[in-house]
């Protein structure tokens, strides 16, 4: 297992590299620059700006400064938009935010998509079942970038309870709203897929000798059939959660949280390279670990699965 | 006294083409110390009729009449008594072990929380306990073995762990569901030779349902035949053997490839078994019987004892069926 898990993080390291070469070479074949604007500068000026960067070098000379200086001093370079400041200054003070919110977010759609998937199995075919399944079908169609706004008008406009937006250093009532409106769709997507498996396990032989050695509703379901049916659950987690840290643009957008999402679609607005190689790279990372922790999970969970 | 009693059990199930009645009107019972087989082809019932016993049925199943074992009635016992009585007083093995051991659980974990829920026992006992039955079953090297999951043991390894964990309350009662359909040949004598052993040694009575009627006639005192939903006849296995009383008995045992005798063709029972959402109102094997009357299609024959110890459902008079 030990073996397995360095052997997957030395992967890692050619894929991170094909990443950074395919968005590098995306990113110059767009045309337009950061400093493309308008008004035209002067030539002196301009020549002035791309040599301080570095774009008067040929591309794979730029590549290959790019990624020595990641790899050797762990610099991601500087902001081309945020002057005086570097990208890692820049993630820095994003992705703290992004990460908090992210988080709390996961939490709540596991604990409650799980809970309600299990309650809607278990209850197949009643009153409880149909109100779990028109919950996650109510909140699937509820995307965050309306969840979002809805939640403004009821809970600070209307009822005036909750901060309309800001951070204020992750204080609880700041960080609700976003985790619900970054969390419902992906707590109904867990709760369906909860309840479709949970289902096809309680159908299952080795449930009938549980119920068939007198064992408790409540153990069958926690020691017996939980586990197996959180087998889908979790091949979908790794990719949710990496949809939650880059989807959360819209969070950032309605709640002015300052998070990682906003600054990853205004530097693409704004050319800002060095912030959308290093988003890009940290996103990258993210996924790769994500679904290492995926699979090991799935080895913990199913003793069939060795490496 | 009987053991487990049986009276009047239907079963149905409701399904998206209608109702499906798997099980009409059964009745038996069964002895301490006896063992009893339930004969039949599949969707016969005799799987439900066991099932509907230990409220084992689906969700969408529903039983009717009365499951008498110690005075109480199963079918309408709470949940927490229910409970009580399974594994400790009535165990059940079934028919496929790949499936029927949790594949996600060791098996010292699956054995230990019978004893620890049921017994009271420490987790220590309860596992020292679940060894004991391991080595009772013939696995070898139990003792190392027990912490392995379900997939590192052999189908019939797997069907011996499933007999060892329903024994461990010793239960007065077996009921073995197709034990040995999912298995080799080779296996399926030894997995029987192990059940003979086992009831003598612990005097569990047992309920053995199957299809195959060479095992019958090896392990069981007594023989009921179902179809339809129906028992067709029951009586001493050799009596049901030697001079079967129901034709569908008759053509069961025809049916049954022998070595001793020169056939060239395997010998079946023409049509297809009774569509079980709509049973025709007299007998149901009407249309596959070779001795049928004008009668046996509109009235159901009432299952009657003759001979003293056996009874049949059947209008044609039993020294006709030959």
């Amino acid at each position: 297992m030990f073996s397995y898990i360095i052997r997957r993080l030395v992967v890692a390291v050619p894929t991170l590299l094909i990443l950074i070469i395919i968005s590098f070479v995306l990113m110059f074949a767009a045309p337009g620059g950061p400093f493309t604007s308008e008004r035209a500068l002067p030539d002196a000026v301009m020549a002035n700006v791309m040599e301080r960067y570095g774009l008067d070098q040929p591309y794979w000379k730029q590549m290959f400064d790019y990624v020595t200086n990641i790899v050797l001093h762990f610099d991601f370079g500087p902001s081309f938009q945020y002057r005086d400041r570097t990208v890692n200054d820049v993630i820095a003070q994003g992705f703290p935010v992004t990460l908090t919110y992210g988080f709390w977010s996961f939490v709540v759609a596991i604990v409650v998509g799980v809970s309600l998937g299990v309650a809607a199995a278990i209850r197949h075919n009643t009153w409880l079942d149909y109100l779990a399944v028109g919950i996650s079908i109510g909140a699937q169609v509820l995307p965050n970038f309306v969840m979002a706004p809805i939640l403004l008008l009821v809970f600070t406009l209307w009822l005036g309870w909750l901060p309309g937006g800001g951070w204020n250093g992750g204080q609880w009532n700041y960080v609700i709203m976003p985790v619900i409106a970054l969390s419902t769709s992906y707590m109904a997507s867990i709760a369906r897929i909860t309840r479709s498996s949970m289902l096809e396990v309680l159908n299952s032989g080795f449930i009938r000798t549980a119920r068939a050695k007198g064992l408790p509703t409540s153990r069958i379901i926690i020691r017996h059939a939980l586990k197996p049916a959180m087998l889908p659950v979790l091949s979908y987690l790794g990719p949710a959660f990496v949809a939650m840290i880059t989807g959360s643009v819209v969070v950032d957008v309605y709640f002015s949280t300052g998070g990682i999402g906003q600054f990853f679609v205004n530097s693409a607005f704004n050319r800002d390279y060095s912030v959308i190689m290093g988003i890009t790279i940290l996103v990258g990372a993210l996924t790769i670990l994500f679904n290492l922790l995926v699979d090991i999970a799935y080895a913990w969970i199913d003793p069939k699965i060795r490496y | 006294m009987a053991l487990l009693e049986i009276e009047n059990l239907t079963v149905t199930f409701q399904t998206g083409d209608g109702p499906v009645n798997a099980v009409n009107g059964v009745s038996l019972g069964i002895d301490t110390q006896e063992t009893l087989a339930i004969v039949g082809e599949s969707g016969s019932g005799k799987s439900q009729t066991a099932f509907a016993a230990m409220g084992l049925l689906a969700q969408n199943g529903a039983a009717t009449g009365k499951v008498r074992f110690d005075g109480k009635n199963l079918l309408e016992l709470p949940q927490a008594a229910l409970n009580k009585v399974r594994s400790q007083e009535i165990a059940m093995i079934f028919q496929d072990p790949m499936t029927s051991l949790n594949p996600y659980i060791r098996i010292s974990d699956q054995m230990a929380e019978v004893l620890t829920l049921h017994k009271g026992m420490s987790k220590r006992e309860a596992v020292a306990e679940a060894v004991k039955m391991l080595d009772a079953v013939r696995i070898p090297d139990a003792k190392a073995r027990i912490t392995m999951y379900p997939h590192e043991f052999s189908g019939g390894m797997r069907q011996r762990i499933m007999i060892a964990m329903a024994l461990l309350c010793r239960p007065r009662l077996l009921i073995a569901d197709e034990p040995t359909t999912a298995l080799d040949v080779t296996v399926q004598a030894q997995i029987m030779q192990l059940l003979g052993d086992i009831r003598r040694e612990f005097g569990t009575a047992v309920i053995l349902i199957t299809h195959d009627l060479g095992i019958v006639a090896d392990f069981c005192d007594r023989t009921l035949v179902m179809y339809g939903g129906q028992i067709m006849e029951e009586g001493a296995t050799t009596d049901v053997f030697a001079s079967p009383s129901h034709p569908y008995t008759l053509g069961l045992l025809k049916a049954v490839p022998r070595l001793d005798r020169d056939d060239d063709i395997l010998q079946t029972i023409a049509g297809e078994p009774p569509d079980m959402s709509r049973l025709p109102k007299g007998c149901p094997f009407t249309s596959r019987c070779t001795f049928r009357q004008d009668s046996c299609a509109d009235i159901r024959p009432a299952l009657t004892d003759f001979d003293g110890t056996r009874r049949r459902a059947c209008h044609v008079p039993t020294q006709e069926v030959a």
